[in-house]
């Protein structure tokens, strides 16, 4: 990064562009082929990741901005990684209930 | 006007230590425009709206009984003879990473204060985003035609629906939003609002390109979540 200055060539938008098309093919191409379970999940995962974080640090400019700026961007999104996880056990739990409760009840 | 030469270069505050920076006197980051640092907090907020959203998809999914329908042939279209599954989508994800990629652009030539580049380049990205508005429309039709309603669905679980009415909806709102404001902005860019820095109809504040990158922030924001509706939603 340039000391003091900022300037963006067209370059590195136009790479980032063609790269958002490609990676948004790779992932229609895992559902065309037919990817199954692990591999499927894995794929589509990895390009969304690419996806969002090139979006992000080039296209919003997070890569040119300062650090504690970054951080009280991404800082607070952390936690929805931890309501991920409880939610996560909460709904296999519910299920349980449910198959128990189906069983009994029927239907 | 005199200062509207073309490499105008944007000034970086100077670089602060991490806890001095948050723990700023009177203000915190300091030299950052405040509509900027204000547009992020927004869309920290929006995020954890649209979180909140996915994760409720997530457990309403893992949590049902019944067999979740297949997104792939729900949303698939047929094309001559063929089945061609999430083509729509695939086509609405398309649109939407153009229409990014020419806002990017139209932020890169609004800071260089060229006026026609950056207005055409607007204008574009308010057409791209409403074409993809436009498709959200015919799919929602397609699959209302088709029995789907936010209570039951003819493929499955009945979750489906309503996840898919509230998640999409809810983008689409934001999208027709966005939408409104490019073709504002772009009017604004056109008449030469920010070269003369005329004053705002509500705010009485002087125009500055600034505004373009706000923009530019949200629309990204409006793509980066279609990014995750993509992969969880119609892919997973």
């Amino acid at each position: 990064m340039a000391e003091g200055t900022q300037q963006h060539p067209l370059k590195i938008y136009f790479f980032v562009w063609t790269l958002l098309f490609v990676l948004s093919a790779f992932s229609y191409w895992v559902d065309w082929y037919g990817f199954e379970s692990y591999a499927r999940w894995t794929l589509i995962l990895i390009f969304m990741m690419l996806k969002a974080g090139f979006i992000c640090a080039i296209f919003m400019h997070m890569w040119w901005e300062r650090l504690p700026i970054i951080a009280a961007v991404l800082f607070p999104c952390s936690a929805i990684l931890v309501f991920v996880f409880i939610m996560w056990h909460e709904s296999y739990w519910t299920l349980i209930i449910r198959r128990i409760y189906f069983a009994i009840a029927g239907s | 006007m005199e200062e509207s030469n073309q490499n105008v270069q944007v000034v970086i505050p100077e670089k602060k230590s991490f806890s001095k920076e948050w723990a700023s006197d009177q203000k915190a980051f300091k030299g950052v425009p405040w509509g900027k640092a204000m547009m992020w907090i927004f869309l920290v907020s929006d995020t954890f709206i649209f979180s909140i959203f996915l994760i409720s998809y997530m457990t309403v999914r893992f949590s049902t009984k019944n067999e979740w329908p297949n997104p792939s042939e729900v949303f698939g279209l047929h094309v001559g003879h063929y089945n061609v599954p999430l083509l729509l989508i695939a086509i609405m994800t398309f649109i939407l990473i153009t229409s990014s990629g020419t806002m990017a652009l139209a932020v890169k030539y609004g800071y260089e204060k060229n006026r026609k580049m950056c207005g055409y380049l607007m204008l574009a990205t308010a057409v791209f985003g409403a074409s993809f508005v436009g498709m959200q429309a015919f799919e929602w039709t397609k699959l209302i035609t088709e029995g789907v309603r936010p209570w039951e669905n003819p493929f499955g679980a009945p979750q489906f629906g309503s996840i898919f009415f509230m998640i999409t909806g809810f983008h689409g709102t934001h999208v027709t939003i966005g939408v409104i404001f490019l073709f504002i902005m772009t009017r604004k860019v056109f008449r030469g609002d920010f070269d003369t820095g005329r004053r705002g109809f509500f705010t009485s504040q002087k125009s500055n390109y600034e505004a373009i990158e706000i923009m530019g922030l949200y629309w990204h924001f409006v793509d980066l979540v279609w990014v995750f509706i993509f992969a969880f939603f119609y892919l997973w």
